[in-house]
């Protein structure tokens, strides 16, 4: 079976955007509360196209650090997004070039899966109403997630998995039909799917990124990682302790001091990306 | 996209047609209702002479004939009420949406989460005081603070870090229920006979006091409410994913908030100040709406308005008609309708696990 490698060739820091603007640059980031410090000097940045994981154990400031992205938090240092700091943009006009997917979202209101991801079009619309286009993109972003079928379904009579979809389909219609640099934020999407859908939400990240947006996640498992990044950010204790290409980053050593637990980091045997397995 | 565009399942456009059809349903439905009360009491008139007595009032021929007693009857008592428990039916329904977006759950009820009492302990204060400093607008204005006050209270305290606990959410309420049921007592105590036999009457709810007057007083701020909140559908919609989810989205979350507790306390303090407490009509309107249309406030919100005008509309004309010539307070019958249906709900609710 011949194997499709996702990412744009080459190891070592492959930047191919690199003469445009940052989507993301985090410079001597810091956040602490009640005298404890969960992110200290954390440099970041994401240009168009690209996909940056991060990693690291529970803990390690993972969600702190995607919370000062978002804007929900907001530390000592420089966070800026498409060139400018979070508190310049206009709240509508960011969330049409910007989706934020939460690791999980309560909603208890028996919905239409549709409707579910036609709220992805609200910063699109004037005077609350949806057009054909709107209904179009929500069938489409449905369609790439693999629910087409589930569009009259009530969302409160889904599984667990098949509901985070439809909040990856939301914010796939949240973005789509921008022009301009596009941005989504992913908080551990894969963490209630199972395997094949854990690709296919990377899978889609990349194709996302084949068209200019760029993807930041943060995920769990190190392999999936290694399989789509462009790049790993691997966070410990707060501090970003490697950041780089996955051949860069995910080394035993790394691992080790990160999760405290022995690796072998083999070559993919059909893929161009490292292998992470367990040595003990 | 062409592949999505060829299978195009209607299944939206379904969903819309059942919208308009209830639409062109309930607006049919208020207005024989409307007919239909006005028409009904000591002194009978047709539909056909109501109707055409409002044309002649439109410079219209009428088309039968009637007596000038029908005419001042219509006018001076029958009109003014209908219209009265249209508004207050609406705003109360609307509220009752509202409350429920923005906690996320079907249970949040004015009435239950002591808004209405807050409301009613400042209009009783105002009476007792004998605050009139701003004339006809004096009890609707009091109320209207009280209820703002107690909105504000039950908010802060069932928000736990953009979540709101639902258990705090009804323990609050029960308390704020009880606080305010105290404090409108020591009222009572201290009130003359008279305001007492007004106050109790009035509290268990009731719109046959309604006068032109009082319905110039309380119509601004009943409409806003009904007519503001259609324009919060999308914000409340967004609002159930969360609060930081709606943030994504571009919603500004605080300011929404805010206007919907202003808007939520304009509705609930005009209409306890000239109705008294009128419970369920919050609650088990909203419910109904949802199990026809679905949790959508585009239609939600309008439907409720629509719904909880006739509600009150008929339960006014059953309390007023079923023990004649003597009057039940209306706050009765909604509770005699509501607090079974509260009951039902609580029983699905631990059966799916769903509302609480």
């Amino acid at each position: 079976m011949n194997q499709v490698s996702y990412k744009p060739e080459a190891p070592g820091i492959p930047l191919p955007h690199a003469s445009e603007p940052s989507l993301i640059e985090v410079n001597g980031l810091s956040f602490s509360i009640a005298g404890k410090t969960l992110l200290e000097q954390i440099e970041l940045d994401l240009a168009q196209g690209e996909l940056l994981v991060v990693v690291g154990c529970n803990g390690a400031g993972k969600s702190t650090l995607l919370k000062n992205i978002t804007g929900e938090l907001s530390g000592r240092g420089d966070v800026q997004v498409f060139g400018e700091s979070l508190d310049a943009h206009r709240p509508r006009e960011l969330a049409r070039r910007r989706a934020v997917l939460a690791q999980h979202t309560h909603l208890s209101f028996g919905y239409e899966v549709e409707e579910v991801v036609l709220l992805g079009r609200i910063p699109h619309q004037r005077r609350q109403v949806e057009s054909d286009e709107d209904r179009e993109i929500a069938r489409e972003s449905l369609r790439r997630v693999g629910l087409e079928s589930y569009a009259s379904r009530n969302y409160l009579t889904l599984s667990g998995g098949e509901q985070q979809r439809v909040h990856l389909a939301r914010v796939l219609a949240q973005l789509a039909g921008t022009k301009g640099d596009r941005l989504l934020l992913l908080d551990e999407p894969t963490s209630s799917l199972d395997l094949a859908y854990q690709h296919q939400v990377l899978r889609l990240s990349r194709e996302l990124c084949a068209e200019g947006v760029g993807v930041l996640a943060v995920l769990h498992d190190l392999n999936l990682a290694s399989q789509y990044a462009d790049k790993v950010a691997v966070l410990a204790g707060g501090r970003i302790l490697a950041y780089g290409t996955p051949f860069s980053v995910l080394t035993p050593e790394t691992v080790r001091t990160a999760f405290g637990h022995e690796v072998m980091v083999v070559n993919h045997p059909c893929l161009n990306c490292p292998l992470i397995v367990s040595a003990t | 996209m062409s592949t999505a565009s060829t299978v195009a399942p209607t299944h939206a456009s379904a969903t819309r047609r059942r919208r308009a059809r209830a639409f062109a349903i309930l607006v049919p439905v208020l207005l024989v209702s409307a007919i239909a009360a006005i028409g009904t009491g000591a002194v009978e008139i047709s539909p056909l002479q109501v109707i055409s007595i409002l044309l002649t009032n439109l410079g219209v021929e009428p088309i039968v004939e009637f007596t000038s007693l029908q005419e001042r009857v219509l006018h001076a008592i029958r009109l003014p009420r209908v219209v009265l428990g249209a508004l207050v039916g609406s705003a109360l329904a609307v509220s009752g949406a509202a409350m429920q977006g923005l906690f996320r759950n079907p249970l949040a009820d004015p009435g239950l989460l002591g808004i209405s009492s807050g409301a009613s302990l400042a209009a009783t204060a105002s009476i007792v005081i004998g605050f009139h400093a701003l004339g006809n607008f004096s009890l609707p204005i009091a109320a209207f603070f009280g209820s703002l006050i107690t909105t504000t209270l039950i908010y802060m305290l069932a928000q736990d870090r953009g979540r709101v606990n639902v258990t705090t959410m009804l323990l609050a309420g029960i308390a704020i229920n009880a606080l305010c049921g105290a404090i409108t007592g020591l009222f009572v105590y201290m009130a003359s006979d008279d305001e007492l036999r007004t106050i109790t009457f009035w509290q268990m709810g009731s719109l046959g006091s309604a006068t032109w007057r009082m319905v110039g007083a309380a119509a601004p701020f009943l409409l806003a409410c009904s007519l503001i909140m259609p324009f919060m559908a999308n914000a409340l919609n967004a609002l159930l994913l969360g609060e930081q989810n709606a943030r994504h989205l571009g919603i500004p979350v605080d300011a929404v908030k805010w206007l919907i507790i202003i808007v939520v306390a304009f509705g609930v303090g005009a209409g306890v100040a000239v109705s008294g407490m009128i419970g369920f009509v919050g609650l088990v309107v909203p419910h109904l709406i949802r199990l026809w249309l679905g949790p959508n406030h585009r239609a939600l919100i309008p439907a409720a308005a629509l719904l909880g005008a006739i509600l009150l509309i008929n339960a006014d004309l059953i309390a007023r008609t079923i023990v004649t010539p003597a009057e039940l307070p209306i706050g009765i019958v909604t509770a005699l309708v509501g607090a079974p249906f509260f009951l039902y709900l609580l029983l699905q609710g631990r059966k799916t696990g769903r509302l609480i």
